[in-house]
């Protein structure tokens, strides 16, 4: 991670990079190209967000009690949350996939929360690792979709209710826009995550400047505010879609 | 020349030690694409079965067994409160009990006090009656006694009278003017 202000003469910003990926262990630079088996900053803050999930729901519910202590009562709240969201959104029979669900929530609400915290990495900020997610959901969905309904499965991009001569006009415009899906369900997620991120930097590097250092440092303070918000908002914006998106898998017909 | 631009090369990625400046941005550098794609799937993986293993079938039952419990306490709530309810009742019927069983024996005892009142009252009459009859028997004894000494005084008077102013004394005569004056 650098830091701007080191730069003596005049305003430098680098708000980007924070961004980078650094080897745990030494090296790394403007060219570090590490194996996919590197252990990265990436690789630590993902593996801490996986320690925090085991921390808030295996740890703290060990003691089952039925009046929960706090954090056992926060684990149970999530899981009643993603729960009820998948039965109202994407159906009672999709019951099956909550874990599934539950796994995305948690990792992007995990990932995203431990990203606010200073000189951390925010893994859900790059879109490879948002693509993974996107994608993923994408194909699961997909497949399933095909697996459950076979051919049926097509009707979703037939409008049967649709006068006959804009049923082949919708059926493009619906194509096209289930493939859209995976990209901008994944450019949501990373955009709004990087930006806001960049802006907390940028106003950072306004500090600067001593005359209008308090200002910025007011603008870290709103925008990061407003990034809690954006931090769990796009969690569960991207769950809510992806129960949508189930329920497209699981009962086409609509 | 080779030799040259290879330098260069290095010197600017290198020398700016700033990927902002050159190159794509670190969001878009494909050098990571391979490391966070595996990391990623790595979470998730680790993430899936933590929760499938571990978590969820524990918090599912500890929600159960809380439902379980809650529903439980609430129909043994219903049923103490039906208890609670059944003994009201019960305590009210033995309060009304009480209150008439009370009010027959009050009334009981009011009815003998009035009984034995009223012996006692007619008791009295009586005796203030005999007293009354023998106070007036008592009065007729004084009163013909005075009546007697009457006539006698006046006899006498009469008798002494006659004899003073120097006339016959007719005994019967005397008793006879006195008896007619006097009533005795």
């Amino acid at each position: 991670m650098e830091e701007t202000a080191h730069e003596a003469v005049g305003l430098t910003f680098h708000p980007l990079d924070q961004f980078a990926l650094t080897p745990l262990f030494g090296g790394g630079g403007a060219d570090y190209n590490p194996p996919f088996y590197a252990l990265t900053n990436a690789t630590l803050w993902m593996a801490l967000a996986v320690l925090g999930i085991f921390l808030l729901f295996v740890v703290s519910t060990r003691s089952r009690s039925v009046i929960p202590t706090r954090s056992q009562s926060v684990a149970e709240l999530v899981y009643s949350f993603i729960r009820k969201m998948v039965d109202d959104v994407a159906g009672h029979d999709a019951g099956r996939f909550f874990p599934l669900i539950l796994t995305l929530f948690l990792f992007i609400l995990f990932t995203n929360f431990f990203g606010l915290l200073p000189m951390s990495f925010t893994a859900t900020s790059h879109i490879a690792v948002t693509a993974v997610l996107g994608f993923g959901v994408f194909l699961f969905v997909t497949v399933l979709g095909f697996m459950l309904n076979g051919k049926k499965f097509l009707g979703l991009f037939w409008m049967t209710d649709a006068p006959l001569f804009l049923r082949p006009i919708i059926a493009v415009i619906e194509l096209i826009s289930y493939f859209v899906r995976p990209v901008s369900h994944s450019i949501r997620l990373a955009g709004n995550v990087m930006a806001g991120h960049t802006v907390i930097k940028v106003f950072a590097g306004f500090a600067q400047v001593a005359a209008i250092s308090p200002f910025a440092i007011l603008g870290v303070a709103a925008i990061y505010g407003i990034e809690i918000l954006v931090a769990g908002i796009q969690a569960y914006v991207f769950t809510i879609l992806t129960c949508v998106y189930l329920k497209d898998a699981l009962h086409p017909g609509h | 020349m080779e030799h040259d631009a290879n330098a260069v090369e290095a010197e600017l990625t290198h020398g700016t030690a700033v990927p902002s400046g050159e190159g794509p941005i670190p969001l878009l550098q494909p050098a990571y694409f391979d490391n966070l794609i595996f990391w990623a799937v790595v979470a998730l993986v680790a993430i899936y079965f933590i929760l499938t293993k571990m978590a969820l079938p524990r918090i599912g039952s500890t929600l159960a067994t809380r439902e379980g419990t809650i529903s439980s306490d609430l129909s043994a709530a219903e049923a103490l409160r039906t208890q609670a309810r059944d003994a009201q009742a019960a305590y009210d019927k033995a309060v009304s009990d009480a209150r008439a069983e009370s009010n027959r024996i009050a009334q009981q005892t009011r009815d003998e006090i009035q009984a034995q009142l009223d012996t006692a009252l007619a008791q009295a009459d009586a005796q203030i009656e005999a007293r009354a009859a023998q106070g007036a028997r008592a009065v007729a004894e004084i009163q013909a006694q005075a009546q007697a000494s009457v006539a006698e005084v006046a006899r006498d008077a009469a008798r002494e009278i006659l004899r003073v102013m120097g006339g016959q004394v007719d005994e019967a005569a005397v008793d006879r003017a006195v008896a007619a004056r006097v009533g005795g």
